[in-house]
């Protein structure tokens, strides 16, 4: 590559895994981009505003200095250009990472993504690695157009995956995993997690990954199973921690860190061991995922049922802007706790 | 240009046509199941401009997408005229085995980057291909080929904004062949030229009559240059009219039969033949030689892609990942466990 950068001491702030420090789950991804960068010349990052202003949440901060304006490159406002740009570079051997500035913001790339990247194997047109990314999800008050889910846009397309982590070790092996791969990956990071304190963890010294397309058992229960992911995760979990001790309820989480590939076998497996199944995404309700996952678990652990799948998901309309409405909007843990208990007592 | 090269796009330019030819015969043969799509008229523009790019067959070359009225083109750059066959027949010997049609496939070694349908969106792809050759300092350049219709759309726009901004080594052949399916330029645009677009993106542009082979490698040759001495996109305009429908469908009864006529008159292989005559470069005999060897191993191409197989039906499974295979539905088992979805519950 050519572009010399114009300083190669590593930023401080990408370096506490290193120095045993905790991470924010944005600090967590930054250090997965970062270390891909530096493990692989190849991989290099598109966005809007990513170089000089270091991104919109600056989780690129300090990597144009680093790796120079040809591995980080500020585009034109053009989500299609500078997507399907990437998977022009991609088909020449590179290895983009791109950055939707909010995901809301995917749609113009919506066909270049689908029509193009995901067909791309299948045509004949050879693998395409690239990662598309970038934050998702309410509860920020951002509005309408940067608080949406992007993942059943691009859950019915074939050739895709879909990472949406909900813990920083996860966040940054995904990413790493992703960047790795040899088929496109979308990866939603939820905003709300970014700088969550309650998320900050001392991630593995080592590099590591997490494979996509398996599951993680959150907590193990044997009354009703939680399938969820992404900021919902959190959000289960107090939920289950509140109908242990008011209900006496045992209820297993599982987070599938990856939806497309979906871990079914893990599912299924956990259906088929407490018999109630619950389903708590943040996306909307309508088309959302729990309908494939109802409906994959009928085919295989129908028999297992004890009691109809419920789902849990914010409601069919745009994302509201006013606290007191986008609070109504999300689901909530108490919309969790009364699905837990409607299905204990079923 | 000398004469040896005027002889040899004449022979790239009767190739494709002789190809399309073949192509309207297997359909009217009942061969074919899909669409064919003629670039009868606009020959010159494909096989001028594609000879200006330096083909190689190790993957260090310049880098072409074409349309499907760029078969000339796709020809020049070593995609063989029975893998075109192969693929207007869904041959599962052709390239995509079936799974893609016409003109639409790969070959880097050979720098073939075959379009999709949406073809504004290889504006951005190139420019992200041109994009890596820049940055890693590789003296090559893309030409994508795209009409009437693509300029209108999204990706165009954003795609020649992109490499504009960042100086990507593309060339932009512009096919104006004044329709988008049934819809005039004027439909399309209020410009007279697309050439007038240029000045928007701070690119260069030529515009040249496409049924002119010399003419349009010539532009065509100066725009590759500067594309290489790292001037940033350039846009090259194809004049020139379409002369059979979009499709073969397409009957195109919108277009005015004295139009039609005039552009007929100045059919760019008549007019290259003529001035291969004129200037004594072949003679009439060894012009009609040269046409019959075409034509013979057209037909021979013909041949053995129609006596291929079509792939069986269980190939719609393959490769839609690289790590991992789309489950067989449960009902097509046939016994085999194939890692089926869906697998019916055990009653009780």
């Amino acid at each position: 590559m050519k572009g010399a950068a114009v300083e190669r001491e590593k930023p401080d702030h990408l370096t506490k895994s290193s120095r045993g420090e905790p991470v924010t789950f944005l600090e967590a991804i930054a250090e997965a981009l970062f270390e891909e960068m530096e493990r692989d010349e190849r991989v290099f990052l598109l966005g809007e505003d990513i170089g000089v202003y270091g991104g919109a949440f600056k989780l690129t901060r300090g990597f144009l200095d680093h790796f120079g304006s040809e591995r980080v490159i500020d585009t034109p406002i053009a989500e299609g250009g500078f997507t399907g740009a990437a998977a022009g570079a991609a088909h020449m051997g590179l290895r983009p990472v791109v950055e939707m500035q909010f995901m809301d913001f995917v749609s113009p790339a919506y066909d270049v993504i689908t029509n193009y990247v995901a067909t791309s194997l299948y045509r004949g047109a050879g693998p395409l690695p690239l990662v598309i990314r970038g934050p998702v999800g309410g509860g920020n008050r951002g509005g309408p157009f940067h608080s949406q889910n992007v993942e059943m846009a691009f859950f019915h397309t074939p050739g895709l995956k879909i990472a949406y982590p909900s813990t920083a070790y996860d966040a940054k092996g995904l990413l790493k995993a992703a960047i790795r791969d040899d088929n496109p990956v979308i990866f939603e990071e939820h905003k709300g997690l970014y700088r969550a304190p309650s998320l900050r963890e001392v991630l593995p010294d080592e590099d590591y990954v997490v494979p996509l397309g398996v599951a993680r058992t959150v907590r193990e229960g044997h009354d009703v199973t939680i399938v969820s992911y992404g900021a919902m995760v959190r959000r289960s979990l107090e939920a289950a921690e509140q109908v242990e001790r008011e209900d006496g309820l045992s209820v297993e989480i599982l987070d599938l860190r990856t939806l497309l590939p979906m871990d079914e076998d893990a599912i299924v497996d956990s259906v088929k061991s407490t018999g109630r199944l619950l389903v708590v995404h943040e996306d909307t309700r309508t088309g959302g995922i729990a309908g494939e996952i109802a409906m994959r678990v009928s085919e295989r652990a129908f028999e297992w049922l004890d009691a109809p799948m419920l789902r849990v998901t914010a409601i069919d309309s745009p994302v509201p802007y006013a606290a007191s409405l986008e609070d109504y909007f999300l689901p909530q843990v108490q919309d969790v706790v009364a699905a837990l208990r409607y299905l204990a007592e079923y | 240009m000398d004469g040896g090269q005027l002889l040899a796009l004449f022979r790239w330019m009767y190739l494709a046509r002789a190809t399309e030819e073949r192509l309207e015969l297997l359909l009217k043969q009942g061969h074919l199941t899909g669409n064919i799509y003629r670039g009868l008229g606009q020959e010159a523009g494909a096989v001028g401009a594609a000879y200006a790019l330096d083909r190689r067959e190790d993957g260090t070359g310049d880098v072409l997408a074409p349309t499907v009225r760029a078969s000339g083109a796709l020809f020049l750059f070593g995609g063989a005229p029975i893998d075109f066959f192969r693929q207007y027949l869904a041959r599962s010997t052709g390239p995509t085995e079936g799974r893609e049609a016409n003109v639409h496939w790969v070959d880097f070694e050979r720098g073939i980057l075959g379009p999709v349908s949406p073809l504004g969106t290889m504006l951005e792809v190139m420019a992200g291909v041109t994009l890596s050759f820049r940055v890693r300092g590789e003296d090559r350049v893309g030409m994508v080929f795209a009409g009437d219709g693509a300029s209108s759309t999204g990706a165009w726009h954003e795609g020649l904004s992109f490499a504009a901004a960042q100086r990507c080594p593309l060339v932009l052949m512009v096919e104006a062949n004044q329709w988008a399916f049934s819809t005039p330029t004027a439909g399309n645009t209020r410009l007279t030229t697309f050439a007038d677009k240029a000045p928007a993106y701070g690119i260069e542009a030529e515009s040249v009559d496409g049924t002119d082979v010399a003419a349009v490698f010539e532009a065509t040759r100066h725009a590759v240059r500067r594309a290489r001495d790292g001037k940033g996109p350039q846009m090259v305009e194809l004049r020139y009219f379409r002369r059979l429908g979009h499709a073969q469908h397409d009957s195109q009864d919108y277009v005015d039969a004295d139009v039609l006529r005039r552009w007929e008159e100045r059919d760019p292989l008549s007019r290259s033949r003529a001035r291969l005559l004129e200037q004594g470069i072949v003679t009439e005999e060894e012009l009609e030689r040269l046409c019959g060897e075409v034509e013979a191993e057209v037909r021979g191409a013909a041949d053995r892609a129609v006596a291929e197989p079509t792939p069986v039906g269980e190939r719609a499974l393959a490769p839609v990942y690289t790590d991992r295979s789309v489950p067989v539905p449960w009902t097509r088992r046939d016994g085999v466990d194939r890692g089926a979805t869906g697998t019916p519950p055990a009653r009780t």
